[in-house]
Formats: structure tokens, sequence, C-alpha cells
């Protein structure tokens, strides 16, 4: 535990804080523009599509496909260090919107393009829960 | 307004020792390139009313270029620093263009330096790294920069079948550049199984994938095409420029195998009246081996999933069909951070001068030169040439 304190951890701002609390509860919470039917990710305050301001939040299915991903074999920090090689990857959830996450539970040789997968919850602090995605067995 | 097509021109050019310079700071590495730039032009400090640079790493200021005019003491009436990355150096000169065409300034000096190799701790550099993530939606996950890359190289492969020996085909070509310039930091040659033994930093890419680590700093100096008839050197003509910007965050951009490349490609030979088939070399950003491939293709050198082919080849060898990166590149002669692609710059400079020696490209008319910032984000291309028909 100690290790992963000194992780990079991020610090919520107004538009990210319902997300962030969101993952604390285990839920994937995702923004939904009610004026043209868009779904985005990071969060924002307006639309991206058609800059409305009537963002809600949806819980994501959780279901998402491997964009890319690359097996890292060193890190920024001493504090990812045990968890080494460690398999960064793109997502796109099935709502549309791609972010950024870690493959787990998935030996490296077993990664692909195009792989079903689906969220899970590391908590790293009391605070701080990061959302990870796991395969999908077919 | 009228184009900006061969209203100024390149009049000095001059990189400092590049590798690692552990005598000299990031600042001093500036002024020395300001000084030799100005040397080659012949011009006097004073003569210098714009001054554009990026900030450094290893020695930051809040505002850089107005720490660089008051160290020189020098007084400009158009003084600003650019940051985008790797594609700052050419953003900065498309901003000095049309700054001399409209009047804004006579005599632009763009000088860039940092002290990546000898300036930073490995704990300072490992948190610039981490800082090139978005805070919240990236970091946290611990990736390195050559991470960022191999996100782009795997999907990449995927989507043309292309192959980890023609990543490696293009550390190889660098190196062989980097062997005739004396100024490089690597100059050792280098096979395609090397690159492929080499330690494995984020899969696809090993470490010769990767670029170098370097301290240097390089500078020019541009005025307009008609104050350029009476100078020391013969002018080079700023033909084409054009820039394109897609993101900031790789998890944000819209494609991973076609870039925004295109759009400053299209834009700079629109400019220019030219197209691909018109440039005699170019100088392309290479930070990893895949970028070089990507470019090439959204830049209308081959089609897309044909620059590993391209490569293989030897078209981007001298002699080759387009001569990529002759001084050896961000892989092999030196990378400084945001100045890295001004050496490029400079060596394409030296080419349309017919002064690049042993390495020299034969008849050299016109060059295309093209970088990126960030994680494949801001991209600048420009298209160089001897004269302005």
């Amino acid at each position: 535990m100690p290790a992963q304190t000194s992780k990079i951890l991020p610090i919520p701002t107004p538009e990210t804080e319902t997300y962030w609390k969101g993952c604390a509860a285990h839920k994937l919470l995702i923004q939904y523009c009610t004026n043209c039917d868009h779904f985005q990710f990071y969060p924002r305050s307006i639309c991206t599509q058609c800059m409305s301001r009537d963002i809600e939040w949806k819980t994501a299915s959780g279901r998402a496909t491997v964009v890319s991903y690359t097996v890292m074999h060193r890190s920024v920090s001493k504090a990812y260090g045990d968890e080494y090689p460690q398999i960064l990857a793109l997502v796109r959830l099935k709502e549309g919107p791609q972010m950024m996450s870690h493959i787990v539970d998935c030996r490296a040789d077993k990664i692909s393009i195009g792989m079903s997968v689906e969220v899970t919850f590391q908590d790293w602090t009391d605070e701080v829960s990061i959302p990870v995605f796991y395969p999908l067995s077919s | 307004m009228d184009s900006l097509r061969g209203k100024a021109v390149i009049v000095g050019s001059a990189d400092t020792k590049v590798g690692v310079i552990a005598h000299m700071g990031a600042t001093q590495l500036c002024v020395e390139a300001i000084c030799l730039a100005l040397e080659d032009a012949g011009i006097a400090k004073n003569q210098v009313d714009g001054l554009i640079t990026c900030n450094s790493m290893a020695d930051p200021y809040m505002y850089h270029a107005e720490m660089i005019a008051e160290y020189m003491q020098i007084f400009p009436s158009y003084c600003m620093s650019i940051g985008a990355g790797g594609g700052t150096t050419f953003t900065a000169l498309h901003h000095a263009a049309s700054a001399i065409a409209t009047g804004t300034c006579n005599t632009v000096v763009i000088a860039m330096a940092d002290s990546l190799r000898s300036g930073l701790s490995r704990e300072r550099a490992m948190m610039m790294q981490s800082s090139s993530g978005h805070p919240q939606f990236e970091s946290p996950y611990g990736p390195t920069v050559p991470a960022f890359y191999a996100l782009i190289a795997r999907a990449y492969m995927d989507a043309y079948g292309a192959t980890e020996e023609q990543l490696a085909a293009v550390a190889v070509a660098m190196r062989t550049h980097a062997a005739r310039n004396p100024e490089a930091q690597m100059r050792d040659l280098i096979t395609i199984e090397q690159v492929l033994q080499s330690r494995m930093i984020a899969d696809p890419l090993h470490l010769l994938d990767c670029s170098l680590v370097s301290d240097g700093g390089a500078a020019i100096v541009m005025m307009s095409a008609e104050r350029a008839a009476d100078m020391k050197q013969p002018p080079v003509f700023i033909l084409g420029v054009g820039e394109g910007h897609s993101h900031e965050h790789i998890s944000q951009a819209h494609s991973l195998i076609t870039s925004a490349a295109v759009d400053s490609g299209r834009r700079a030979y629109e400019m220019a009246g030219l197209g691909p088939k018109d440039m005699d070399l170019a100088g392309i950003y290479d930070c990893f081996t895949p970028v070089v491939l990507i470019e090439l293709e959204d830049l209308g050198f081959c089609g897309k999933g044909e620059a590993g082919a391209f490569v293989e080849e030897g078209n981007i060898d001298l002699g080759g069909l387009l001569p990529v990166n002759t001084h050896g590149g961000l892989l092999s002669h030196c990378h400084s951070g945001n100045p890295g692609s001004m050496f490029a710059l400079t060596e394409v400079v030296k080419q349309l001068r017919h002064a690049a020696g042993d390495r020299q490209v034969s008849q050299a008319e016109t060059a295309l030169v093209h970088a990126q910032g960030g994680i494949m984000s801001s991209h600048c291309t420009l298209i160089l040439g001897r004269d302005n028909s």
C-alpha cells in the first residue's frame, strides 16, 4: 500500500468532480448531451458537438474495445514498479468516447486490438479509485 | 491578405555543439546559438528587432524570450516564447514570417536550446515526461512518452501490417546519415538486428526506436526577401508554411494512424504551389521511428501503409528519392527537446546553400521540413527554396 500512495493521483476540478466521485463508488460516469444525443469523455462544461451546456451524467455500460495498447517495460515512477510490465491501452467505450486505461488480468501475449474488455476499479486511496479494464472471455 | 510565399527568407543559421555539453547551461546554449547565427548572417545584435524563443525545461524562465533579450541586452519590438512541443520551431517561423511580411519587425532571430541531458536530474526528467499526459485522465496510469508513441506504433502496425523491421529501418537510415555528420551525437553504424535486439522500452518500441536525450541549441535569422539581397549568405526562401492542430492528449486523438500533418502539409503545398514530387530532400520529425512512416504518408510522399517499404527500398537515404534528415535526425544527431526540429531546419538551410559537404544532396533546390509536437498533436510544415520562382 505505501508504494501506491506515491502514484500520480488525479486532482479533480469542478467539471470532473462528479466523475471521480463516481469512480470512488465504482461507477463509470460519462457525460451525455440531451440536446444532440452525444456522449463525451473527458468531462467538460460544454458539449463538444453542439456547444450546449445541457449535459447529464450517465452510468456507462462499462463495455469497451481495445483501440491500441503497449506493454510498458518502464514507468515514470517507482510507485508503479512492482506492477511492470504493464499494459497501457486506449479503449473505446460502447457509448463512443475513447479513454486511456490499463488492461489488467491479461497476459501480455494475449492482448490484441479489437479485444472486448469491461471496466473494474482499483482503490488507490480512501478517496481515489481508478477505472481499469479486464478482458471479457469470448 | 497576400500569401506569405517568398516574402521572408533565412539569412543566418547555426547550431551549437550538441550531445553532452555539460559545461554550458541551457540559457548559455541559447545565447551561443544566437551569436553564431548572427555571425553567420553578418548582422549586429542591435539590428535585431524581433526575438522568438521556446522555454527551456532545464533552465526555465517565466518570460523566456524577454530573459534572453535581457541577457544579451537586445531591445526588440516583437518578442515572445512559443510552446508547442517539437512543433514549436516551425510555428515560430510561421509567426516570424507573418511579422516580417506585415512590417511588424525587420530582423527576427528564432533561437532555441535546452540541456535535457546535463541539466535535468533523472527524477526531474521523468516528472517532465509524466507532465506530457493529461493530469487526470492519462498521467495516473504512469505512461512514459515512449509508451504514448508505442500506442501509435501498435495501431499503425495493426492497420497496415507494418513490421518492427520497417520501424527499425528508419533508425538505421538516420544512423547512416549521422555517420557522415561529425557533429552528430551517435555516429556508429547500426543494423536492423541491433535495433530489434536493443532493450524493449514500450512494446513495440525498442531503445533504438527512440530518439536521443541531448544538450544543444540552434538559431536562425530571418528578414524580408528585399532586404536580404545584400546579405552575406545566399537567402533561403520560405515558399510555403502550414499548420494543423488536432488534439493535445493522445487519448483524445481522432485517429492514431493519420495525423494533422495532412492539413499542415496541404496548406504548405498550396501556398508554395508545389507538391511532394517537387521536394529534393526533407526534414521529418523523428522522435520515434513510427512517426517518420506516418508523416511520410500524411505529407504525400507515399500512400497510406506504404512508408515501411518506401524506407526499406532506400528512398530516404542519401542518393534516394527523398533523403530525409541528412544530419541524422533526433534519432542519431541529437534531441534537446523543444528545440529538436531546429536542427532539421539548419541542416536544410545548409543543403539549400549547397554547403553540406560530404552529405550534400546534389542539386538541392527545394526542401520540405515538418515538425510535430505533443503526441502527434501540433503539426507545422515548411517548404523552403533556393529561389523564389
